[in-house]
């Protein structure tokens, strides 16, 4: 009997003696087949990260030799250079006026799509559209809306007898332009709303029903609450992306006027490839990202307090 | 009776109700539509008629000659068949490349998997500015500068890791079965792959292809950093010469950009029902 045992043993035991480099067939078949991305995630990720946090330390001019200067781009970021406080304001205020209000509003369309509507495939590709184009041919399509003097948008105003502002040209619409311009492709929000709301159970309508709930009643303790991981996911993505805007700006203000629409990936690209300083670029790519790290977390941490998931007890 | 007048009250404020929600849609829809109109009129006007106010949605006459005229001012027959040919390459690249890598992780039992799918997750972070400069240096030393290969290679090792997730959850649905009864019958493990599931992924499929060629059609930082001559641009930097060198030419700027939007929303129009699947399979896109 011990006999037995002790076999038994032994025999699991040689299974997992396996050494770490001997591979079945299986195991080397799938190194094989995620090899290529493992290399390309070397060569074109991993290592260029690893480079830029390197570079960030230098002066580099491309055409002169790198010089290792320390923190001094950093320092230079904080006390020398006004620019990048204005560029993380001006992307900050766009990104944190954006995102939320293509949320809202993608929220909004969806509730409207689902309110059990005829034609909801046709409308929703309508709604669609405006989010399968992007860059260049978008900006110049917009930069035609927003022109001050026979632009779309000012025409519209002017019909209802307000006379509309130079919208790019001044400092003070350039922002809310740029807002104006991203709630137009909210649709790729829109369907996943979409989805998320068509996922909410029935029951919990009815059970409201019964208990004499009305519809706002409804939406603010059923519908959102179960929504809130979809719009915590968009939160973040979308926080990611307006973040690093670039296409946009550089086509249509190239920051102006007066630096008003200088987003950070502006000046990044500026500092870079327009005045080839490798080193402080480097060192300014590093600064955004480890602000949308931060930026990023913040929202994790603060999802505890808004984001309802089903099966987690509250309180424990 | 009184039952009956309650019920039909509740049916007249849902009426009430759908009617508003119509209403709201549909003015939703015109504003949505307004901006892709505005630049087709445009694109037919005079010069004279795109100042003109009261507006003119219907120009008088029409110009079709402006698409013409627009197509030849700069070679934007050769930047669409640049463009063409890097996407092309990129779709072949990335579906070839994403598909085996998800493979791998849907379907093969290896030590690590776990750790290397938390990874390719990881990259979904990673924003493209950190790693812009060093790869600008990494392929200048490699003489790649002004040549298509920055923009097509990358896509041959994995791609974008949201490939990867999109197709790998994708494959996780099929059925396991099919593979063990394959593998009984003789088929090898790549053969699986290749006979099983690739043809049982179409949609899956067509959503990455459908994104692929949307992203790389339109991208523009990435050309701008690393084509320098005019004759090898991409549609997207031919467009914003055209802005510099002909800004007020709005009639031509606008028949340019219908143009270069046209086939993007030709592939959305015919790919729809993958397209949508795919964004809210994932909820990423966006």
């Amino acid at each position: 009997m011990a006999a037995i045992q002790e076999n038994v043993a032994s025999g699991t035991a040689r299974k997992q003696k396996r050494q770490w480099y001997q591979l079945t067939g299986e195991e080397r078949l799938a190194w094989v087949l995620v090899l290529p991305w493992i290399i390309g995630f070397l060569a074109f990720q991993l290592g260029p990260m690893l480079a830029s946090l390197a570079l960030s330390l230098t002066e580099w001019r491309m055409f002169t030799p790198a010089e290792f200067i320390g923190l001094a781009n950093y320092a230079e970021m904080i006390s020398g250079d006004p620019l990048v406080l204005q560029a993380f304001k001006v992307t900050t205020i766009y990104s944190l006026t954006s995102v939320p209000l293509r949320i809202a509003l993608g929220v909004l369309v969806a509730l409207l799509l689902n309110a059990s509507i005829r034609g909801l495939a046709f409308i929703r590709t309508v709604y669609y559209l405006p989010a399968t184009v992007s860059g260049v041919a978008v900006a110049m399509v917009w930069l035609l809306i927003l022109n001050g003097d026979f632009g779309m948008l000012n025409r519209a105003l002017g019909l209802i007898g307000i006379e509309g502002p130079y919208w790019l040209t001044d400092t003070r619409t350039v922002l809310a332009s740029f807002v104006l311009m991203s709630l137009w492709s909210v649709g790729a929000g829109i369907i996943i709303y979409l989805a998320g709301l068509q996922g909410v159970p029935n029951e919990l309508y009815e059970a409201a029903d019964v208990d004499g709930a009305g519809d706002w009643v409804k939406f603010w303790r059923i519908t959102l609450p179960m929504i809130s991981p979809v719009l915590f996911f968009q939160f973040v993505i979308g926080m990611i992306d307006a973040l690093q805007e670039f296409a946009g700006p550089f086509i249509m203000t190239q920051g102006g006027p007066g630096n008003a629409s200088l987003f950070v990936m502006l000046y990044l690209f500026r500092q870079g490839f327009e005045f080839f300083q490798m080193g402080y670029a480097s060192a300014l790519a590093w600064v955004l990202f480890v602000y949308i790290m931060v930026l990023t977390l913040l929202i994790i941490r603060s999802s505890a307090v808004w984001v309802y998931y089903e099966g987690e007890v509250k309180g424990s | 009776m009184a039952v009956r007048s309650i019920s039909e009250s509740q049916s007249k404020s849902k009426a009430v109700k759908l009617t508003f929600v119509y209403l709201a849609l549909i003015v939703g829809m015109v504003i949505v539509i307004l901006p892709f109109l505005w630049m087709v009129s445009t694109s037919l006007k005079t010069p004279a008629a795109v100042f003109k106010i009261p507006t003119v949605w219907i120009p008088n006459p029409i110009v079709w000659e402006n698409y013409p005229n627009s197509m030849t001012v700069l070679p934007f027959v050769r930047y669409i068949m640049n463009t063409a040919q890097i996407t092309l390459l990129a779709v072949i690249g990335a579906t070839f490349s994403g598909s085996l890598a998800a493979f791998a992780f849907a379907r093969l039992r290896w030590r690590g998997r776990n750790f290397m799918f938390v990874l390719v997750l990881a990259t979904l972070m990673l924003p493209f500015q950190v790693i812009m400069i060093p790869q600008f240096i990494l392929f200048r030393s490699l003489q790649w500068l002004d040549t298509y290969l920055p923009l097509v290679v990358p896509a041959f090792f994995g791609g974008s890791a949201f490939n990867i997730f999109l197709l790998r959850q994708y494959f996780m649905t099929i059925s396991r079965e099919l593979d063990d009864a394959a593998i009984i019958d003789g088929c090898t493990r790549f053969g699986v792959y290749w006979r099983i599931i690739l043809p049982l992924s179409k949609a899956a499929l067509m959503t990455v292809v459908i994104f692929i060629v949307q992203n790389r059609w339109q991208s523009f930082l990435v050309p701008l950093i690393y084509l320098f001559d005019q004759k090898k641009y991409t549609l997207a930097l031919g467009l914003r010469l055209f802005q510099d060198q002909y800004t007020t030419d709005w009639e031509l700027m606008m028949a340019a950009a219908t143009v270069s939007m046209l086939p993007v929303l030709l592939v959305f129009y015919f790919g729809q029902r993958y397209f949508i699947q795919g964004v809210v399979f994932t909820g990423v896109k966006g």
